[in-house]
This record gives C-alpha cells, sequence and structure tokens, in this order.
C-alpha cells in the first residue's frame, strides 16, 4: 500500500462508498472542482446526480440533504469551513438530529458532515478558524475527529454507513499527513486507541492534536512513561476504554482544540473523576474562554493549545499528589 | 387528479373542522398538554392541496398541521392518540400536535420551525425522483414563514433544479399576531417571480378553488415542470395558539374576525351539498370521531423508562442524566 494523505483518504472513502452503495450522495460548495481538495474526481465517476455542487445556501442544501435522507439517500454534505456549522447548526439539531425521536422511529436521518479543515489554518482569522466538536457531542450529533489518514477512510466510511447524522471534523493540522496504510478498512464509531502505551499518566488527545502528545510524549520519555489515548469519536466517547487507561495510569491530562468553558475536555475529566480515583487533580490544555482566533501568525498559535502547556500539564501532574 | 370531488372536499374540510373543535375540548379537558395551533377556518386549503395529490406524493406541514396530516390520509383516531401523547399515537406520542407524521401516507411531519420544512420536503422528493419514482410534494407554511431566509433559499434550490414542489402559503394574515402589512415587504407571489417561478392566488376559503388551482399546477410539475407557488389567502377563525384562550390578546379587530368567520369553508364546501347528503356525511364524521376520541383515550400513556427510545436510528442508546 503506498503511502496515503489524509485527503485522499476521505476521497477514497467518499468513492468506495459511492461504489458500494447507489444511495449514498455527496452535495457541497466547489465540489465538482474539489476546492477542498477532498472530492477529487467524483464529478466525472459518478455524475452530477450524486455529486451535486450547490449555490451558496448552507441552510437549505443542509436540510435538503435531511429530507434526501428521509426519502432514501445517504446524503454527505462537505463545508469548506469549519464556522459555516454554526449557521446551519439549526438545521442539524432541530431537524437531522431531532426526527427520529419525534416521528417516534419512523424514520433515520443517516447524514455525514464533512469538514475538512477544521480548527486553524493559519492566517484564516476570526470566522474561519473555529473547532466547534464539543457544540455536536453536547447536542448528541455523533461526532469524530480522525487524526491519522488510515482513521479519516475508517472513520468517514463508518459515518456515512451510520443511519444517524455524524459530523467529521478533519482537522486542517492533520489534512497535510501521510502514512503507510496498510489496512484500508472501516473504523467502528465510539471506539477510542491507545496511540502509546504508557504507566504513569494519561493523555488524551483529540485530532490533530495526537501528534503534539505523542512528540510531548517522546520527548518526556527520560522522565515519564505518558499513554496517549486518541478517543477519534468525541460522541459516543469510548468511556470503557478511556477509564482502563486511566485506572492503570491513574493520572489524567487533556488536550482539545476548543474553547475551554463547557469543553469536550471539561466533559472528559468529569466523567473520568466519576468513575476513577485518581493519584492527582487532572488537567485540560485548551483553548481559553470564549476564544476567537485572532489574524496574526503569533496571536492564532498563541490561542491554540501548544506542545509546552502540554508538557507543563503532564509535569505537574505527575508532580501533584 | 383532474376535477374535483365536492363529496370528498366537504368530506375533510368537515373532518378537520370537527377534529379540531374536538381537540380543543380535550386541551380544556387536560387530555391534550401544550395545547393545539387550531386550523379552524383554514381547512380549505389542506382539502383542496391533497386531493390533487396522490397517495406518494409528499408534503410537509406546519405547526398549525392538523389539517395537513389529516388531508393527506392520517388516520384521525391515532393522529388524536398523538396529541394525547399515547403510545397508540402516530408518533408513538413523541411527537405530539406540532411534530404529528405519518409517513405511511407521505407526511414527512409538521414541522414547528417557521420556514425549515421547504428545503427538507424538497430533497425528499429529488431523493424520491432520483430513484425513479414519478412524484411531487407539497410543503405548507404561513405568511410568516416569507420572511425566513432559508424558506427562500429553498425557492432558489427547488427552481434552480427543477424540482416539483408546490409551495402552499397559507396567508391567514398574521404571524402570530404580527399582521402581514407589518412583516411583509413587496409581496408574496414577488417572491416566487424573483426565481422565476409560477405564482398564483387563491381563495383558500373555497376548497374547489384550492383543488382547481393546485391540479393546475400539479399536471404542470407531473409533466416536468418546475415548482410553483400557490398563496390560498385565508382566515384563522380560533387563536393562534390555545393559550389565547386564558390569555386575550388585543391585535383582531372584532369585525375583523366576524367578517372572516363570515366566509366559512364548511359552508362555502356544504352549500354544494345536497342536504340530505350533507347530513349524511356529518354524521359519519361524527361518528369516525367519537371513535377517535375513545381510541385516543384508551391508549396508554407512554412508560417513562422508554423516554428516550428512538433517539438514535442506529440503536445508539444515550447516557442517562443521573448521578
Amino acid at each position: 500500500m503506498p503511502r496515503l494523505s489524509y485527503r485522499r483518504a476521505l476521497t477514497r472513502a467518499l468513492a468506495d462508498e459511492m461504489t458500494r452503495d447507489e444511495s449514498v450522495v455527496v452535495l457541497g460548495e466547489d465540489i465538482r472542482v474539489a476546492a477542498a481538495n477532498v472530492t477529487t474526481g467524483l464529478l466525472k465517476k459518478f455524475g452530477p446526480e450524486r455529486v451535486r455542487d450547490t449555490p451558496l445556501s448552507e441552510q437549505a442544501f443542509t436540510s435538503f440533504a435531511t429530507g434526501a435522507a428521509l426519502a432514501g439517500a445517504r446524503p454527505v454534505v462537505e463545508f469548506q469551513i469549519p464556522s459555516l456549522l454554526f449557521l446551519v447548526f439549526e438545521q442539524i439539531v432541530n431537524h437531522a438530529h431531532k426526527f427520529p425521536l419525534m416521528t417516534g422511529g419512523q424514520c433515520a436521518v443517516p447524514v455525514t458532515y464533512v469538514v475538512p479543515g477544521s480548527g486553524s489554518r493559519t492566517g484564516w482569522a476570526g470566522q474561519h478558524s473555529d473547532h466547534p466538536y464539543a457544540l455536536f457531542a453536547h447536542v448528541g450529533v455523533t461526532t469524530v475527529v480522525p487524526a491519522t489518514p488510515a482513521d479519516a477512510y475508517g472513520l468517514l466510511v463508518s459515518a456515512i454507513r451510520c443511519d444517524d447524522p455524524v459530523v467529521v471534523f478533519a482537522p486542517a493540522g492533520a489534512l497535510d499527513l501521510r502514512a503507510d496504510v496498510t489496512d484500508l478498512a472501516a473504523v467502528p464509531l465510539g471506539r477510542g486507541i491507545v496511540r502509546r502505551p504508557g504507566a504513569d499518566v494519561t493523555v488524551v488527545a483529540v485530532g490533530h492534536l495526537v501528534h503534539d502528545a505523542l512528540a510531548v510524549a517522546e520527548e518526556l520519555a527520560g522522565q515519564a512513561s505518558v499513554e496517549v489515548f486518541d478517543p477519534r469519536t468525541l460522541y459516543p466517547f469510548d468511556w470503557d476504554g478511556l477509564v482502563e487507561s486511566v485506572s492503570r495510569t491513574g493520572r489524567l491530562v487533556v488536550v482539545d482544540d476548543g474553547n475551554r468553558s463547557c469543553g469536550i475536555a471539561g466533559e472528559i475529566i468529569a466523567t473520568v473523576v466519576e468513575r476513577v480515583r485518581l493519584a492527582a487533580p487532572p488537567r485540560r490544555v485548551t483553548r481559553p474562554d470564549g476564544a476567537v482566533l485572532p489574524f496574526a501568525p503569533a496571536l492564532d498559535r498563541a490561542v491554540q493549545p501548544g506542545r509546552d502547556q502540554l508538557t507543563a500539564a503532564i509535569q505537574l501532574t505527575l508532580k501533584d499528589g | 387528479m383532474t376535477g374535483s370531488d365536492p363529496l370528498r372536499l366537504y368530506r375533510t374540510v368537515r373532518l378537520i373542522r370537527r377534529f379540531e373543535e374536538r381537540a380543543i375540548e380535550l386541551v380544556r379537558a387536560g387530555e391534550i398538554v401544550g395545547g393545539i395551533h387550531p386550523y379552524l377556518g383554514q381547512e380549505g386549503i389542506a382539502a383542496g392541496v391533497c386531493a390533487a395529490l396522490s397517495a406518494e406524493d409528499l408534503v410537509t406541514g406546519t405547526h398549525r398541521g392538523h389539517g395537513h396530516v389529516l388531508a393527506k390520509g392520517a388516520d384521525p383516531a391515532r393522529m388524536l392518540a398523538e396529541l394525547c401523547g399515547r403510545v397508540t399515537g402516530l408518533n408513538r406520542g413523541r411527537g405530539g400536535s406540532m411534530h404529528a407524521a405519518d409517513f405511511g401516507v407521505g407526511v414527512l411531519g409538521a414541522n414547528a420551525i417557521v420556514g425549515a420544512a421547504g428545503a427538507i420536503l424538497t430533497g425528499a422528493v429529488w431523493e424520491r425522483r432520483r430513484r425513479g419514482a414519478d412524484i411531487v410534494g407539497a410543503t405548507f407554511f404561513g405568511d410568516g414563514a416569507v420572511n425566513e431566509g432559508m424558506l427562500l433559499e429553498a425557492f432558489n434550490l427547488a427552481a434552480l433544479w427543477r424540482i416539483p414542489v408546490l409551495f402552499v402559503c397559507e396567508n391567514n394574515g398574521y404571524a402570530t399576531t404580527m399582521p402581514v402589512d407589518g412583516a411583509v415587504a413587496g409581496t408574496i407571489a414577488g417572491r416566487a417571480a424573483a426565481f422565476g417561478m409560477p405564482a398564483a392566488a387563491v381563495d383558500g376559503q373555497d376548497p374547489e378553488a384550492v383543488h382547481e388551482v393546485t391540479a393546475a399546477a400539479v399536471a404542470r410539475m407531473r409533466a416536468g415542470g418546475g415548482p410553483e407557488l400557490v398563496e390560498a389567502r385565508t382566515y384563522r377563525f380560533d387563536a393562534h395558539h390555545t393559550f389565547e384562550h386564558q390569555v386575550r390578546l388585543d391585535y383582531r379587530p372584532p369585525e375583523e374576525v366576524a367578517e372572516g368567520r363570515s366566509r366559512d369553508p364548511v359552508d362555502i364546501a356544504g352549500a354544494r351539498l345536497d342536504p340530505a347528503v350533507r347530513a349524511e356525511v356529518d354524521a359519519a364524521v361524527e361518528a369516525e370521531l367519537d371513535a377517535a376520541v375513545e381510541f385516543a383515550l384508551a391508549g396508554p400513556h407512554p412508560d417513562p423508562a422508554t423516554a428516550l427510545d428512538h433517539l438514535y436510528a442506529s440503536g445508539l442508546t444515550a447516557r442517562t442524566g443521573g448521578g
């Protein structure tokens, strides 16, 4: 298997699922020319009835996908900009997510929302740099944040096959990754993975931050044995997998590219301390409360969780208790 | 369907009228919690539009949606059970008045977010047609919805992609308490014109007139035409919501209400029937609704342990909220 890029993994997942299942269609802005470099080649292969370039009407085409799903389709909706999710939050939450319960189980809404380039892309400033995955976990929409090309493929495949709405955040910080992928396969939703085994502390890292956590773990290898847990799916979260890890290490640090208040890091810590007696207070590294990413690169970086902060948090946790 | 059927139109209008009156009684009796948005006075629109649709065609309704669901063919007994929150209801007691749905008869749900259903229906019709079904759709909305961006976006998508959706505006003069004159710049038909959609205005109090306009639009759509808009001018006889029965809001002059109520779709449709036939229909509707009330009130209440059943079609189980 040749080296696979993260973006091409997403492309492969779309193409494979469209080949396997006629009900899979793709909607989004500029997808015919693959402006986000994900839908590359799909129009030519599958035609305009299944690869539908949309006008700039995010609310309408998001609900159009809901309707298509009610009628039997498995639409994939691509958003080039993470902040557009704020614009369509109503359509996803109030309609796509609520229809199965409100109708008493008369329907399913198997729509996948893909954001290739979530979080900061450096220089895209306040309205193009958000990472609002915790919002979807909060409302109970299945939310995945693949960290690697293999997971990008496997989680997108599982998202498309899922009978419920799924949001796939493909972090900008992971899009340029390439990896030797030997096993291109579906990755189950709701299942985390230990990326690096360790004995002294569990670091939960979300999305592209998995790679920062692995780098920090390597740097600290002489001082401490750091386990890196990649949840992969934020909702439903693999609580049992994480509890198993933290039960062994007794310490927990979370690194999360969301805002601090009501972020996924807070939920992870709360759930773990409900179930595990820790040896030291848990810590989290996040964006600040209410963060808006400023434009200038140094300011943009200053607001995102950094390796130095993570290193410091791990060291503090190891020192405590 | 061509040619109207006065008996069928009257029967539907009468059924919705008496259903709503029974429902209001059940609100007062405490059997329907949360109240309802009565469709009284607007029955001719649902009856006329749905008479022009086939069983496979799809519709979406509104928060004032009982009429749409009934006119498309849902069982009044299961509908009433839904309003009463029973497991025997259309939605197993999970939707209630504002979300009643019956996918089996092509009702993809009443939808309580104003202006939201148009794009959903457009997508559903598109997908069914992609699969080879020769269907059309009708989406009902009020005059308040014509100022919602997402509905205007749906007009654009449907027109751009020539998806046969009939956009049915039930203009009852008020968005809750806001009069049309205080809310709508330009005209409702003008919004259709902006997207190159044909638009017609019709007397919404006359189900036959509504049917005629709808049948012509549906015929054009089935022949390959794109979406169209019908503005059905009507008057809401009762409250925006039954909470107004307790809290009187002063926004409609009594003379206006009296004049509005003077053009009653039940009378207009009924006058076209032989009085003996009309009396037979009335008796049959009463018997059907007697049975519906009995069915609704006999249905079991849902078990609280099942409160989040159907939250996920995939079978995912949500964490509970307890400590």
